[in-house]
């Protein structure tokens, strides 16, 4: 006992020192400067990105439809969870987990007015309410435990989380159903816009009107007094303290915040099958998530969209290669499943070597040097 | 205002007014197209399968004799003049993976048809999909009661003997050979355990004990262990072929002999002793049913012509119970889609398979008619005996509600030329 005793004291009582994480984040945003109201230019930039994805969705078919829709539901965990972890410096690995809360509070909200027999269009943005509700509080739950551990120890916590969602879905079959899941009614699309109307499409539009709820809210809210709250904590906590900033409390928000978006993207999710099973969220999925944000640039919101992306892509990347390449029945079996996390790793070390910033990073990068070239000659 | 700002802002509001142009005419036009997945040369068919995960063992053995049966029939010029492509996709027994395979197939592959979509929880999930697609679901590889409901699913049908008409000739046999003894239930925990425990329990009254596993959870010592303790005497067993061998392992582990009674799917000889190897001497007297000639029977002229097909296109696999289940189905699967007619269309093909009148390699007829979309109505009983594993008694048939369990007299039929239906 006593000689995990100093290293107990370390993880738990201390405050903690700069963020190992530190390595990974982008420096401090520029200060904003007099460039008009924050609000109305994320506004107009929301409304850019919509109309071109709804126009992307208008001419693609249905199963590259899904696809935009998932990319759009992973964005709304993604966003939130790259504000979490590298903004706020809090490692969670337990947004798996808070993805499935989202994604059964939407099935079993549905479910109970199916029961009855009550329909509506209402009926969705309810559930996805109740979602974010039920997820946020979950998230204040974790997110109190969260305040007073640093490091391995938070990442250890949430870490049980995400291998508890099966467990719990087994064990109270009776609400759960078990392995084999929730089923609700499927989400269809409204009868105005015509028979032939794709359902697909309907689907990735009420993703894509969710993602940008989420990366909206949470662009003004990073560079909001929150945001910069947000920072302080984790550059360093003593500092943050010493400017009158509320630490604890301030991490415990970030968590709920960072909750709510997993479980309106988890809800989403499960709209987009009108199912949800306790496979869908395994423990991998944490880790994919993680991943994928450090992958795309820790902290940053483009960052994330890179990695929504990636969860996307890499799901169906075995069984593109094993058609593309006609691969022996026998590896292409053991393809399916590792792969994916094969690439993924891959793809992380290149990365990390390369672009520390992450994708997002480099671009900022790649793109700051050529505007850097094309001033020459005009001065 | 800033010039970006307002330079974004006039972007957005242009961008936007050309989004609420709809594209639905395009829509219309694909809707109207001709039908998926069947050209003049080939008809396109998927599936989803346990090639990985828990249910692999045995189970993906299905789609390779599957494959290997249409391989054998496009050999003789496929079914009028069309060859089948059979798509297989892995979702690893996962019901999350199933949705997203079936989508692939239906959406992005545009298949004509799903056959033998292999798993209780896996396929139905997907059975909501698949209505709103309208796309024919032949033969889910699944004994759950759940395909069987035409007014809710109208294009899916099963192929097996369901799992309640099972359980009820199960118990029924037990009822017989061990008068008042303790009989308990070992199930999967979901609707194949408790299909099957409805079957066990509308001949026996309720169980004197039950237990279930969770396929994600190899732990099933607990289980076994409270059944010990309960005392039973026979264990009647609705479980996949990996958790048959655990649970039988675990048994004879802890010193706890009963009678165990398995369900067909989890009572393949050959799986279950390549899962316990040395240990395969517990499967001595296991009594299972089946409906379709036990692989054992070499004098079977249908386990004959199957074996033919086997060595030619399928040889890497053992031939077993799982081989059977393959070609039998893919064998069912040509007879629908020759009742479909020449040009057959999604519609077409349902209505062929709920005409019903199909006979084949199984002991039993299908249930299939216009209001009932259940297969096969019946099994007979096996036993394990010097490492083989081979029919006794009389052959069953049943229904799912209340019918009596009555004995089928009727001789099974003979296999065409070459095995491939002509009507």
């Amino acid at each position: 006992m006593t000689a995990t005793r100093p290293s107990a004291r370390s993880g738990v009582d201390r405050p903690a020192g700069p963020s190992p994480l530190r390595r990974l984040l982008p420096g401090a945003p520029a200060t904003a400067g007099p460039r008009g109201s924050t609000l109305l230019r994320h506004l107009a930039g929301a409304v850019l990105a919509g109309a071109l994805v709804v126009l992307l969705t208008n001419q693609l078919p249905p199963y590259q439809n899904l696809q935009v829709a998932r990319v759009c539901a992973f964005l709304c965990v993604t966003a939130g969870y790259t504000v979490l972890v590298g903004l706020n410096g809090q490692l969670s690995l337990g947004h798996g987990a808070l993805m499935a809360t989202g994604a059964y509070t939407v099935a079993l909200v549905q479910r109970a007015f199916d029961e009855r027999g009550v329909q509506g269009r209402w009926i969705l943005p309810l559930s996805l309410l109740a979602a974010v509700a039920a997820t946020a509080l979950a998230g204040l739950v974790i997110g109190l435990a969260a305040a007073r551990l640093r490091g391995p120890y938070l990442a250890g916590v949430t870490l049980a989380v995400a291998t508890l969602v099966p467990a719990v879905s087994t064990i109270f079959t009776g609400v759960f159903n078990g392995e084999q899941g929730l089923r609700f009614p499927a989400e269809t699309p409204p009868a105005f816009l015509g028979a032939y109307f794709q359902p697909e499409r309907w689907l990735a539009w009420i993703a894509l009107l969710a993602a940008l709820l989420t990366v909206l809210l949470l662009a003004n809210l990073v560079r909001s007094r929150f945001g910069r709250s947000l920072r302080a904590v984790r550059d360093d906590e003593v500092a943050a303290r010493l400017a009158g900033i509320h630490v604890a409390r301030t991490q415990v928000l970030a968590f709920v915040v960072s909750a709510g978006c997993a479980g309106l993207g988890g809800g989403v999710y499960a709209v987009l099958t009108a199912t949800v099973a306790p496979g869908k969220f395994p423990l991998e999925l944490s880790l994919f998530l993680l991943m994928a944000i450090v992958i795309g640039g820790l902290g940053s919101l483009a960052g994330a969209v890179w990695g929504a992306v990636l969860l996307v892509t890499l799901q169906d990347l075995p069984s593109l290669l094993t058609e593309t390449f006609s691969l022996s029945g026998g590896l292409a079996q053991r393809l399916e499943g590792n792969l994916a996390l094969a690439v993924f790793g891959l793809i992380l070390i290149v990365v990390m070597l390369a672009a520390p910033g992450g994708l997002h990073g480099a671009v900022r990068t790649v793109a700051a040097r050529l505007r850097a070239r094309r001033r020459v000659p005009e001065d | 205002m800033r010039p970006t700002t307002r330079r974004i802002l006039a972007a957005a509001t242009g961008l936007a007014l050309l989004a609420v142009v709809p594209a639905c005419a395009d829509d219309a036009k694909q809707a109207a197209e001709n039908v998926p997945g069947v050209t003049d040369t080939e008809v396109v068919i998927g599936t989803h399968q346990p090639l990985t995960g828990p249910a692999a063992p045995g189970y993906s053995k299905i789609s390779a004799a599957t494959k290997a049966y249409f391989e054998h029939v496009n050999s003789k010029g496929g079914v009028n003049g069309r060859k089948i492509v059979y798509k297989v996709m892995d979702d690893g027994y996962n019901p999350a993976n199933t949705e997203n395979v079936v989508r692939k197939l239906v959406l992005d592959d545009k298949v004509f048809a799903l056959l033998g979509g292999l798993g209780t929880p896996t396929h139905t999930n997907v059975l909501e999909f698949v209505k709103t697609q309208k796309v024919p679901d032949l033969f889910v590889s699944s004994g759950s009661r759940n395909w069987n409901q035409p007014d809710k699913y109208p294009t899916t049908f099963g192929w097996q003997p369901d799992y309640t008409v099972e359980g009820k000739i199960l118990a029924t046999w037990v009822k017989q050979q061990f008068p008042g003894a303790k009989v308990c239930h070992f199930g999967q925990n979901d609707d194949f355990g408790r299909d099957s425990l409805a079957g066990v329990e509308k001949v026996l009254g309720a169980v004197a004990a039950k237990q279930t596993y969770t396929t994600t959870n190899q732990q099933v010592g607990p289980a076994i262990g409270a059944l010990k303790a309960a005392g039973c005497q026979v264990v009647i067993s609705a479980s996949i072929p990996g958790f048959t061998a655990l649970a039988m392992g675990q048994a004879a582990g802890q010193g706890f002999r009963a009678q165990w009674v398995v369900s067909n799917v989890g009572a393949d000889y050959t799986t279950l002793s390549n899962q316990l190897g040395d240990k395969k001497v517990i499967l001595e007297g296991m009594v299972a049913d089946n409906y379709l000639p036990m692989v054992g029977d070499t004098a079977n002229p249908w386990i004959q012509e199957f074996t033919k097909i086997h060595q030619k296109y399928n040889a890497a696999n053992p031939i077993d119970g799982n081989a059977i289940y393959g070609y039998s189905m893919a064998y069912t699967f040509v007879q629908a889609l020759l009742a479909a007619g020449k040009d057959p269309t999604r519609e077409k093909l349902v209505e062929a398979v709920g005409k019903g009148g199909f006979r084949g390699p199984g002991l039993t007829p299908f249930r299939y008619s216009g209001d009932v979309h259940a297969g096969y109505s019946g099994v007979r009983l096996n036993k394990v005996q010097n490492g083989a594993q081979a029919y006794f008694g009389p052959t069953y048939t049943t229904d799912d509600g209340d019918a009596p369990v009555t004995e089928y007299t009727e001789p099974p039929t003979t296999p065409p030329a070459d095995a491939i239906p002509t009507t």
